[in-house]
């Protein structure tokens, strides 16, 4: 039924690894936005996880937070990020999860969310700052409009905790590499992070995503090694960032990078 | 008593939970487990006990400030001294408890927020105390409007980490403090400053901080043989009005009042009203009133007192707001600084800008009270860290 689930184990099925390319609604705009979508899917992304800027985005790096800055000056918000994921629907099937904090959903009106994103062609949902003890709230709702339920588990999670992940997982878990904020450096944390993968594959039955330090096409080899899927986000984001700055163009930036690490998940 | 305990569920009302990212629920679950084993050993409340009696100077009296009172023409004013804590305010209370609590959990650094510092310096100081590395997160605009501060943290010992982010204020600051603690989630303890954060904080802090309203009711009973009509105290995040509030929330004739920071007026968008001028929403790990914009994107808070200028607020106010228990009212940046002038010219007491708050109230308070009344004002903290702000605000260089 998940297309998210779909589109991961048929990757694997080529013997590839899915890649999931994080990319903020409305960096650096509306427009502009749209067309690094477009070209991240075009050139390899799997799956888009489509970043709803906010104001306070205490579980991201500097990168993804000036991302949303960006965004949010270009007036950007969840109502109009939803326009976004309509328009990039009309042109491409690539499964999108939508992420984001809670603050602008809970403001939005959690069914309204659910319904309005699923109508727009949302197939899932990741909130940071809404773990599976707080998420009935958003996530029943958006299970009854039809949605994926992404939940994340870390490097500090519980026997416990991961039990009840895989009870309530749809799509896919997002494993996070490291104890860190997203853009951080992922070496460090590498063997951990292989270690846990294979402790949450005793338990979980659906794929595994790993993500934050993803950066380069190495990265995404030894990532992909053990991961069924690969997240990558600041470092996609730093391309906008320094298109912007030098005046190129940031879609052309995001895709020659997705393309690059695509290449380094086909093995 | 039934409400000893009240938030241990994790929810006061609607309010409260624990919305943080994942890597810090286990975190969140280790410092519930640890907190309900120190507050149910003897040992722990006496190592807090000979601390604020040797180190703090509790009990901190309970002053009738009989000039303010034949000002106002009202009902007896008694002012709880918390300004004369050692470090210069309520924050030491709090601070003291978790350190003791972290030293427990035997974790080795301690990192803390701060906006305008009194919270930074108490933690730096317990840090000096008892041998702790100690990171501050502040602001980039409140390291400058605080430099005094700023050193005294780092005469402690502490490094201040100036914040960049966002709007370079509290909420930065916190954002800052969380992202420090999920990447050295293992070897830190986050030493939240107020009633606020995710579940145990606001009640953990609730419960170090309700000496101060303990010991009220108990000097107000002695000095007065009554209970007081009233208590009164500042809400910026909420922890000296929830550590006075504490101990009459079962007291059904005491009426509990906050007074929050109306900025320019809560009909302007500088302010700083959460409870007044805020709807629910999620920061910093809670459920609770917040200043939002009609997108849900946080609005940045104004008040002259910087230890009032914060976009959200404990979740136990507002579930006291919404049951009826508390009212809270606001009080303008010019009607504290009167308050400020006041106080000092009539009782020889300079209250922090925040205190003045609350005092500000007594204005409109007084006058729908009878002089057999007793209102209880809790002081939260001592002007001397304020001087610079209202020297410049009256263009005056010092």
């Amino acid at each position: 039924m998940s297309r998210l689930r779909d589109v991961i184990e048929a990757a694997r099925a080529r013997g590839e690894r899915a890649l999931v390319a994080y990319l903020t609604a409305g960096d650096p705009s509306f427009e502009v936005s749209l067309r690094v979508l477009l070209e991240a899917a075009r050139r390899g992304a799997d799956i888009i996880e489509l970043g709803v800027p906010w104001s306070d985005p205490s579980a991201d790096g500097v990168a993804i937070q000036g991302g949303m800055l960006r965004a949010l000056a270009g007036g950007m918000r969840l109502g109009r990020s939803l326009e976004l994921m309509r328009a990039f629907r009309r042109e491409s099937d690539v499964p999108v999860v939508l992420f984001g904090y809670f603050n602008p959903i809970l403001s939005y009106g959690c069914e309204r969310l659910a319904s309005d994103a699923r109508a727009a062609g949302v197939d899932g949902l990741l909130v940071v700052d809404l773990p599976l003890d707080e998420a009935d709230e958003l996530r029943l709702p958006a299970r009854a409009a039809g949605l994926d339920w992404v939940p994340l588990l870390a490097p500090t999670s519980t026997p416990a905790r991961i039990a009840r992940a895989a009870e309530v997982a749809d799509g896919f878990v997002y494993y996070v590499s490291m104890t860190g904020v997203t853009g951080a450096a992922l070496a460090p944390a590498l063997a951990e992070a292989e270690a846990k993968v294979a402790e949450l594959r005793q338990v979980l039955k659906q794929p595994i995503a790993v993500g934050f330090g993803v950066a380069t096409p190495e990265d995404a080899r030894q990532v992909g090694g053990f991961a069924d899927a690969v997240v990558v986000g600041s470092a996609l984001v730093r391309e906008i960032e320094q298109a912007v700055a030098a005046g190129r163009d940031p879609a052309a930036a995001v895709g020659d990078r997705v393309a690059g690490l695509k290449a380094a998940l086909k093995g | 008593m039934i409400t000893a305990h009240r938030g241990d569920s994790g929810r006061f009302g609607p309010f409260g939970g624990r919305y943080v990212a994942e890597t810090l629920m286990p975190a969140l679950d280790e410092l519930e487990t640890a907190w309900r084993a120190a507050r149910d050993d003897a040992s722990f409340w006496a190592a807090y006990n000979e601390l604020m009696t040797e180190y703090v100077g509790r009990p901190s009296p309970l002053t009738f400030a009989a000039n303010l009172t034949a000002r106002l023409g009202g009902p007896r004013i008694y002012l709880k001294r918390e300004d004369l804590n050692h470090t210069g305010a309520h924050k030491i209370n709090n601070c003291i408890g978790q350190a003791l609590l972290a030293q427990r959990m035997g974790k080795q650094n301690l990192i803390a927020e701060t906006g305008a510092g009194q919270h930074g310096v108490a933690t730096a100081t317990v840090a000096a105390l008892m041998g702790f590395q100690c990171t501050v997160y502040m602001g980039r605009e409140d390291v400058a409007r605080q430099s005094l501060n700023v050193f005294r943290m780092r005469l402690l010992g502490t490094t201040v980490h100036a914040v960049d982010s966002g709007s370079a204020t509290l909420k930065d600051a916190m954002n800052e403090a969380l992202r420090a603690w999920v990447t050295h989630v293992r070897d830190t303890y986050y030493l939240i400053g107020s009633v606020a954060g995710p579940h145990p904080y606001p009640s953990l802090v609730r419960e170090l901080q309700a000496i101060i309203g303990r010991e009220a009711r108990e000097q107000v009973l002695k000095k007065t043989g009554q209970l007081p009509a009233a208590v009164v105290a500042c809400v910026g995040g909420g922890s000296n009005a929830m550590g006075i509030f504490d101990a009459f929330v079962d007291d059904a004739g005491v009426a509990l009042i906050g007074v929050e920071a109306a900025g320019d007026g809560v009909d302007t968008p500088r302010h700083a009203a959460t409870l007044g001028g805020g709807r629910v929403g999620v920061l910093h790990g809670a459920k609770s009133y917040v200043l939002q914009d009609k997108d849900g994107q946080i609005a940045e808070a104004h008040s002259i007192s910087a230890g009032l200028d914060y976009p959200g607020v404990g979740p136990e106010h507002a579930w006291l707001k919404e049951s009826g228990r508390a009212s809270y009212v606001s009080v303008t940046d010019d009607e504290a600084l009167e308050a400020f002038d006041l106080l000092a010219r009539c009782e020889g007491i300079i209250p922090a800008l925040e205190s003045s708050h609350a005092i500000a109230h007594l204005a409109t308070l007084a006058p729908t009270l009878s002089k057999d009344d007793v209102v209880v004002v809790s002081l939260s903290g001592r002007g001397d860290k304020d001087i610079p702000t209202v020297a410049a605000r009256r263009g005056i260089a010092l």
